[in-house]
C-alpha cells in the first residue's frame, strides 16, 4: 500500500479527490430519489383532491372517467362554496377560534414557562413536570368532564367554547417547549438585565422573547395546528351550522345522508388547507433562520 | 463613585455550604481591588453578593456609605462584566450598551453621547451596528466593558472577564482594563484565579481561601511579606519552596539547618525577629528566584549550597532547576549560562534576605 501511494502523492491525492466528488454525486442522486418518492407519496392525495374539486358533479359520478384527469375543468365548486351556504361563516369561525387560541396559548405559556424556568419558587420543578404530564392525558379522557364544564357555563353549541377548550390542549405542550428554550438562555443574561435595571416583565419582553423567538414560533405553529385541525371537540360540542368551524362544517353541511358532494368537499378542504400553508411558509423561514442563528449564540 | 465596605459577610447556600465565612473588607474610592484565590474559594459568591445577585446570609455590605443588603441590583448603581460576556444576542453593540440607559429613561442624545464616548475609549466605534455573534472574543469583551462604562456606575464588578480569551489576547485586554480604569477611575472589584492578573492589575490584592480572606495588601507587599503559607505559595510563579528544617542558635548567630546537613546563616537584621524561636522546627520558605546559580557569594546575606538537579527546564531568559531535598520538591531559577545538568551537582546561592520562616503546624509566617 505504502509503495503505491508514497512515491506519487499528488496523483494519489487527485484520485482521492475524484472519488470524493463521485461519492458526493451518488449521495445527491440517492437523496433526490428518496425525496422524489417522498413527494409522490405525500402529494398524491392533495393532487387527487385538486382534480376532483375541478370536476362537475356529473363528471365525478361518471365511472368511465379517469379519476386523475379532469375532462372539462370548472371552478363551479369553489364559486358555489364561496357564494352559497355557510362555508365563509365556517371559515370565519375557524379564524376567530384559532387566532384566539394562539393568542391565549402564547400569553399563558410564555409567562408560565418564564416563571417555571427562571423564578425558583417552592414546587416549581414539580410544577414543570406536572405541566408535561397533563399533556400526556389523552384528549378523549377529558371529554366528559369538559362537556359538563361547557354545559354549566352555558357554552354548549357556542363557538367560544372552543376558545375555552383548545388552550387547555395547547398550553401544556407550548409551555413545555418554551421551558426548554428559556432554560437554554444563559443565566448571566438575566443577571446582566437585572443589573441594567430590568424588571421581570421587561426581562421577559425585551430579552427572553426575542432570544427564544424560534421556540416561541415553534409553539405558535403547534397551537395553530392543533386549533385549526381540531375535530373531536367541535363535532361533539357544536351542532348548529353557524357556530361550526371548518373541519366539522364541511362534513356536516356537504354530506346530506348518503349524498356526498365530493367536488365541494374537496374544494372546501383545499381552501381550508391554505392558511396553514401560508403560516408555515412564512414562519418556517423565520424559524429556521432563528434556529441556525441561535446555534452560535453570542 | 464610592467606597465599598463588607462587614462580617456570610453566605450559606441551601444545603449548608458556607461559601463565604464572615469576611471584612474595605475598598476605597477609585481603588482597583482584585479578589484572587483557588477555584471554589468564594470569590464569585462575594462579588455576586456585592452586586445583589446573591442574598447575604449574614453581615452587612455598604456601597458609598449606604447599606445595600436589601437593595435590588438595579438600585445599587453597579455594573458587572461576566466571564461569558452575557451580551444580549439579539441586540446590536449599540443597543447592548444603551439598554441600561434606555431602561433608566435617559434621553436619546445623552445615550448616544455616552455610547460614543465609551466606544471611543474602547475603540469599538466601527462595531456599533453589529450583533454580538459577528464579533471576536476580544471585541465582545470590549462591548461588555462598554456596557459597564456607559452606565457610569459607582462600582465596576468583573468576574473572571478574561478567562475565555486566549493567552495573548488576555495579556492585551489586561492592559486595556488597566487603561480604562486609569481613564474613568471608577472603584473596581475584579475576581480572578490568575495571580499574575491579580498582581498586575490591583492596587490591592485580596487573597481568599476556603471562604475566608487570607491577606489583603498591595501586590508587592503580598509578594515580599506574605502572612500565611497559603499566600506565600499562591502569590508568585513558580511557587515558593517550603523546606522543613530547624532554627538553631550557633556561634552567636541564628542558622537554618536543612536536611542534607545544609546550614544557612540567618541575616543579622533578622536575628531580633527570630531570636525567640531558636531550637524550633520550622518551614524554611524561599522563592525560586532567590535560589540561583552561585553568584554574589561575597555579599553578607547570600549563602552557598549545592544541589543536584533532577530536571532542568530552559525557559529562554532563565532555566528552572528542580531537585529534591528530603522529599520536598524544590525549584530554583538559574541563569541559562549556568552549568545546570540533571544528575550533576550544581553550586547554588541562596538569597537569605528574602527568606521566610513558617510555623509547620499553623502555616503562619513567623
Ligand atoms: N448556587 C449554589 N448552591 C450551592 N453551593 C454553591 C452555589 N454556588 C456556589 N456554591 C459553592 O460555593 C463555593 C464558592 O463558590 P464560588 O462560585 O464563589 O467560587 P469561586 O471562588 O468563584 O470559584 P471559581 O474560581 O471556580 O469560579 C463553592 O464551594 C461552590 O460549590
Ligand atoms: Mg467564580
Amino acid at each position: 500500500m505504502g509503495t503505491t501511494t508514497l512515491p506519487a502523492p499528488p496523483a494519489a491525492a487527485e484520485a482521492r479527490h475524484g472519488s470524493l466528488k463521485r461519492e458526493r454525486r451518488w449521495a445527491m442522486i440517492g437523496a433526490y430519489i428518496a425525496l422524489a418518492v417522498f413527494v409522490v407519496f405525500f402529494m398524491t392525495p392533495p393532487f387527487h383532491m385538486l382534480m376532483t374539486s375541478l370536476k362537475s358533479s356529473a363528471e365525478i359520478a361518471d365511472l368511465s372517467g379517469n379519476p386523475w384527469i379532469v375532462g372539462s375543468p370548472t371552478l363551479m365548486n369553489y364559486w358555489e362554496l364561496l357564494t352559497e351556504g355557510n362555508y365563509l361563516i365556517h371559515f370565519r369561525n375557524s379564524v376567530i377560534v384559532t387566532v384566539c387560541t394562539v393568542l391565549i396559548s402564547m400569553v399563558i405559556s410564555t409567562m408560565a414557562a418564564f416563571a417555571l424556568a427562571r423564578m425558583k419558587f417552592w414546587g416549581s420543578a414539580t410544577l414543570a413536570t406536572g405541566v408535561f404530564l397533563t399533556y400526556l392525558v389523552p384528549e378523549t379522557l377529558l371529554f366528559i368532564p369538559m362537556f359538563q364544564i361547557v354545559g354549566q357555563l352555558g357554552l354548549y353549541n357556542n363557538l367560544w367554547a372552543m376558545v375555552l377548550i383548545f388552550p387547555t390542549l395547547t398550553v401544556p405542550f407550548c409551555t413545555w417547549i418554551m421551558i426548554g428554550y428559556f432554560a437554554s438562555i444563559p443565566k448571566e443574561l438575566d443577571e446582566a438585565a437585572l443589573i441594567d435595571g430590568a424588571g421581570h416583565l421587561q426581562m421577559l419582553w425585551k430579552i427572553f422573547i426575542p432570544v427564544a423567538l424560534p421556540g416561541i414560533l415553534a409553539a405558535m405553529i403547534f397551537a395553530f395546528t392543533v386549533s385549526w385541525a381540531a375535530f373531536i371537540y367541535p363535532i361533539a360540542f357544536l351542532v348548529s351550522s353557524d357556530q361550526m368551524v371548518l373541519t366539522v362544517g364541511i362534513v356536516s353541511d356537504l354530506i346530506r345522508a348518503d349524498t356526498f358532494q365530493w367536488g365541494k368537499i374537496m374544494a372546501g378542504a383545499l381552501m381550508a388547507a391554505l392558511p396553514p400553508l401560508l403560516v408555515y411558509a412564512f414562519l418556517m423561514d423565520y424559524y429556521i433562520a432563528g434556529l441556525t442563528a441561535g446555534a452560535t449564540k453570542g | 463613585m464610592a467606597q465599598v465596605a463588607l462587614r462580617k459577610v456570610v453566605k450559606a447556600y441551601e444545603g449548608g455550604v458556607q461559601a463565604v465565612k464572615g469576611i471584612d473588607l474595605d475598598i476605597a474610592d477609585h481603588e482597583f481591588v482584585v479578589l484572587v484565590g483557588p477555584s471554589g474559594c468564594g470569590k464569585s459568591t462575594t462579588l455576586r453578593m456585592i452586586a445583589g445577585l446573591e442574598e447575604i446570609s449574614d453581615g452587612e455590605i455598604s456601597i458609598g456609605g449606604r447599606v445595600v443588603n436589601d437593595v435590588p441590583p438595579r438600585d445599587r448603581d453597579i455594573a458587572m462584566v461576566f466571564q461569558n460576556y452575557a451580551l444580549y444576542p439579539h441586540m446590536t453593540v449599540f443597543d447592548n450598551m444603551a439598554f441600561g440607559l434606555m431602561l433608566r429613561k435617559f434621553d436619546k442624545a445623552e445615550i448616544k453621547r455616552r455610547v460614543d464616548n465609551a466606544a471611543r475609549i474602547l475603540e469599538i466605534g466601527p462595531l456599533l451596528d453589529r450583533k454580538p455573534k459577528a464579533l471576536s472574543g476580544g471585541q465582545r469583551q470590549r462591548v461588555a466593558m462598554g456596557r459597564a462604562i456607559v452606565r457610569d456606575p459607582k462600582v465596576f464588578l468583573f468576574d473572571e472577564p478574561l478567562s475565555n480569551l486566549d493567552a495573548k489576547l488576555r495579556v492585551q485586554m489586561r492592559t486595556e482594563i488597566k487603561k480604562v480604569h486609569q481613564t474613568v477611575r471608577t472603584t473596581t472589584i475584579y475576581v480572578t484565579h490568575d495571580q499574575v492578573e491579580a498582581m498586575t492589575l490591583a492596587d490591592r490584592v485580596v487573597v481568599m481561601n476556603g471562604g475566608i480572606i487570607e491577606q489583603v495588601g498591595p501586590p508587592q507587599e503580598l509578594y515580599h511579606n506574605p502572612k500565611t503559607r497559603f499566600v506565600a505559595g499562591f502569590i508568585g510563579s513558580p511557587a515558593m519552596n517550603f523546606i522543613p528544617g530547624r532554627l538553631e542558635n550557633g556561634a552567636g548567630a541564628l542558622r537554618v539547618h536543612l536536611p542534607g546537613d545544609i546550614v544557612l546563616p540567618v541575616p543579622a537584621e533578622r536575628t531580633e525577629r527570630y531570636k525567640a524561636l531558636a531550637g524550633r522546627e520550622v518551614l524554611f520558605g524561599i522563592r525560586p528566584e532567590h535560589l540561583t546559580e552561585a553568584k554574589n557569594l561575597d555579599r553578607p546575606h547570600v549563602a552557598a549550597m549545592t544541589a543536584t538537579p533532577e530536571v532542568t527546564e530552559p525557559m529562554g531568559m532563565e532555566t528552572l532547576v528542580h531537585f529534591k531535598m528530603n522529599g520536598a520538591e524544590i525549584c530554583g531559577r538559574v541563569d541559562p549560562g549556568a552549568p545546570a545538568q540533571p544528575g550533576h551537582p550544581l553550586p547554588m546561592a541562596v538569597d537569605m534576605s528574602n527568606m521566610h520562616l513558617l510555623d509547620p503546624q499553623t502555616g503562619r509566617v513567623l
